[in-house]
């Protein structure tokens, strides 16, 4: 019986050095194949970024591994030196871009709006209601409780609202669909704002929640007086109809491929950090964002090979330029004008030993 | 007949026993081989709970024990509590529990001591059996579909908010999940109950139902309540099927037909899309605390199952 407590604390000793190393050191292999790219992250960009590897690698040999295994994962596997690219759905925060031990960019790769679907059974089939940011908040707050609220019935004149309790449904997961249309309601809602804040996951003052997607249509689909969110390609792709929402400049808008590309056409910050809800373009739609691609700036790191960095910033520059043409088949909306402009200078800065590598790149090329 | 098979058994092991009972062959290699299994299994149990400790370091060091006893789960905030999540995992189990015993109890009787062959009971056997080879996708899916609209119907009718997804709904689906475990445990604990314990029991005059109550029962005590420990642990680390019913809401609940979440979903929703390492590392502390309270109640388990067991 002694022997055994001795091989016990002896293999006790072992794993706890074992895993302590293993902690330090988990994740350090670096992709070397050289004709194959690995990204992780969003699953939002699944979809599209499937469709568009798959071109890239018939058009030019290169192959690109993308595990959607969510935005937080991807930002960990980029941290950790796994991937050449991670996408994510959200921007980072000042903290974690200090986190992440080394400058990174963020190079929008498309854009995306979040749409407004209830049930009440007795409109079925009727047009879509209104709402206005100010209704928005308070019935996602639980401020407004009943569907026949005078606000709500205000501005839906006509419509005979049922006495019904509403039930709010949120995603359960993370995802940059809440970032999205939370980071809408701080805009227009001081009270959220102050209570809620925005981020991918949330402290939600009330309501039900469903994982994914197809969860939350799934809820709501199935509670009568429910009212949830889900991204505008999911709800084009169910035949899912869903609200309009009335936007700064009064306008009442229906989700588009083409608003949400015009509510884009903003005045955007140099590193492409930014939200771009509640737009003040006129015929542009308020809850709508851009997903994006993550990448170190300076690319010599982990050994890497100047041939990496060069595939990564050649894709990169492919993505939102000839990429986007498969964007609106696959219901995503392509980059406005002033995002590619600003996703190609950040293109620009990203380098190798302090050399740019798209212009070695562009020079090779043009050979 | 039968003891002449046993004869020729018990004679043909002495043979084998005598040509490889050599001391440094089989018998020693066996020993080895069962001693190294065991000891992964040790190995195994200890790695993973040493790394689920080590990852969840940062959430421990910055929370302490507030992490127990807070309810707020604020990501953007940053502030993680986890009671709401004990709490939910608590209740849809233990009522579970509750609502599944009088149904894997009859059943392990009917099968154990009634019908104990026949076409009847096979029919019945292979189902249970069926049970817990469902997919608990699936459950989820007959859940969020079928039951949660007659839920929804019955909390109309008590006057609560009619949510149709819940602590209630959960409970009800894990009650169904983990009857085969109970059910089977009891059947074979039942089945064991020596023969002449219960031929005795008849000879003093007792009905059918007497012996069951005065005899068996308290004879296999000990193992029906095994059965119900292993359906308990099975309850407590559901994910799939209860997250799709249980509501995610991550509130204290204040009646059984709240919505809800437990430690599972919670970490099944929220570790993929997890950002920063506090957040993180709060997550695998739920883990850290499933684990422990799924070996508390283990633990207790095994005393009360010592406690029940019949002396002979």
């Amino acid at each position: 019986m002694k022997k055994f407590w001795t091989i016990l604390i002896i293999l006790l000793i072992i794993i706890i050095i074992g895993l302590t190393f293993a902690h330090k050191h988990s994740f350090s292999s670096k992709p070397t194949e050289e004709k194959v790219l690995l990204g992780a992250g969003s699953t939002f960009g699944y979809p599209l970024y499937s469709k568009i590897f798959d071109v890239y690698y018939k058009k030019y040999g290169i192959k690109i591994n993308y595990q959607p295994i969510g935005s937080g994962g991807g930002i960990r596997q980029l941290k950790n030196h796994t991937v050449d690219f991670g996408a994510s759905d959200a921007y980072l925060s000042k903290t974690e871009l200090s986190e992440m031990g080394a400058p990174v960019v963020h190079i929008a790769t498309c854009m995306g709006s979040v749409v407004i679907m209830y049930n009440l059974p007795a409109l079925q089939g009727k047009p879509p209601l209104r709402f206005t940011p100010g209704i928005l908040a308070d019935i996602f707050l639980g401020n407004i409780k009943k569907w026949n609220d005078p606000r709500i019935q205000k501005i839906n004149p006509g419509v005979k609202l049922p006495d019904m309790n509403i039930i709010t449904v949120h995603r359960a997961d993370g995802s940059g669909t809440t970032f999205i249309f939370s980071n809408y309601l701080s805009k227009v809602s001081p009270q959220w704002k102050k209570k809620v804040g925005y981020g991918i996951s949330l402290n939600w003052p009330a309501g039900l929640a469903g994982k994914g997607s197809p969860g939350v249509s799934g809820l709501v689909e199935q509670t009568p007086g429910s009212i949830g969110y889900v991204e505008l390609i999911y709800a084009l792709q169910n035949n899912i109809s869903y609200a309009l929402i009335q936007n700064k400049s009064g306008k009442f808008i229906k989700a588009t491929l083409s608003s949400t590309s015009i509510s884009g056409n903003v005045k955007l910050p140099a590193d492409m950090r930014v939200s771009i809800t509640n737009t003040p373009e006129k015929d542009g739609y308020p809850i709508s964002g851009f997903t994006w691609i993550l990448v170190y700036k300076n690319q010599d790191y982990a050994g890497r090979t100047l041939q990496q960095a060069k595939q990564v910033v050649s894709l990169l520059w492919w993505i939102i330029h000839q990429g986007q043409k498969w964007t609106t088949p696959l219901s995503y909306a392509p980059l406005s004008k002033a995002a590619v402009k600003n996703d190609e200078s950040i293109i620009k800065s990203i380098n190798y030993n302090g050399k740019s590598v798209w212009q070695n790149n562009h020079k090779n090329n043009l050979k | 007949m039968n003891n002449l098979n046993a004869d020729i058994f018990i004679k043909k092991s002495h043979r084998n026993i005598q040509i490889r009972g050599n001391k440094f062959s089989g018998d020693v290699v066996f020993k080895k081989f069962l001693f190294f299994s065991g000891l992964c299994i040790i190995i195994l149990f200890l790695a993973i709970f040493l790394s689920l400790v080590l990852n969840s370091i940062p959430s421990i060091r910055a929370f302490g024990l507030n992490f127990f006893i807070t309810k707020v789960w604020s990501p953007p905030d940053r502030q993680f509590g986890a009671l709401p999540f004990i709490v939910g995992t608590l209740a849809t189990s233990f009522l579970a529990i509750i609502i599944t015993i009088p149904f894997s109890f009859s059943i392990s009787v009917f099968t154990g001591e009634f019908y104990k062959e026949g076409v009847l009971s096979n029919i019945l056997k292979s189902m249970i059996e069926l049970l817990a080879g469902i997919p608990s996708v699936v459950y989820g899916f007959f859940g969020l579909f079928v039951l949660a609209p007659v839920i929804r119907t019955l909390e109309m009718k008590i006057g609560v908010l009619p949510y149709g997804v819940g602590i209630f709904t959960s409970s009800l689906i894990l009650s169904v999940m983990i009857i085969p475990f109970s059910a089977s445990i009891g059947r074979e604990v039942i089945n064991m109950v020596p023969a002449d314990i219960k031929e005795a029991a008849y000879s003093l005059g007792g009905t059918h139902y007497e012996v069951i109550r005065s005899t068996v029962i308290p004879y296999a005590k000990s193992g029906i309540f095994a059965g119900i420990l292993l359906a308990l642990g099975r309850a407590l680390g559901e994910t799939m099927a209860v997250t799709m019913i249980i509501g995610n809401s991550d509130f204290l609940p204040h009646s059984i037909f709240s919505p809800a979440n437990t430690m599972a979903s919670v970490i099944a929703n929220e570790f993929t899309e997890a950002t920063g390492t506090l957040y993180l590392s709060s997550l695998i502390e739920i883990g850290v605390v499933l684990f422990i309270i799924t070996g508390i109640i283990n633990i207790l388990g095994k005393i009360i199952i010592k406690k029940l067991m019949v002396e002979i």
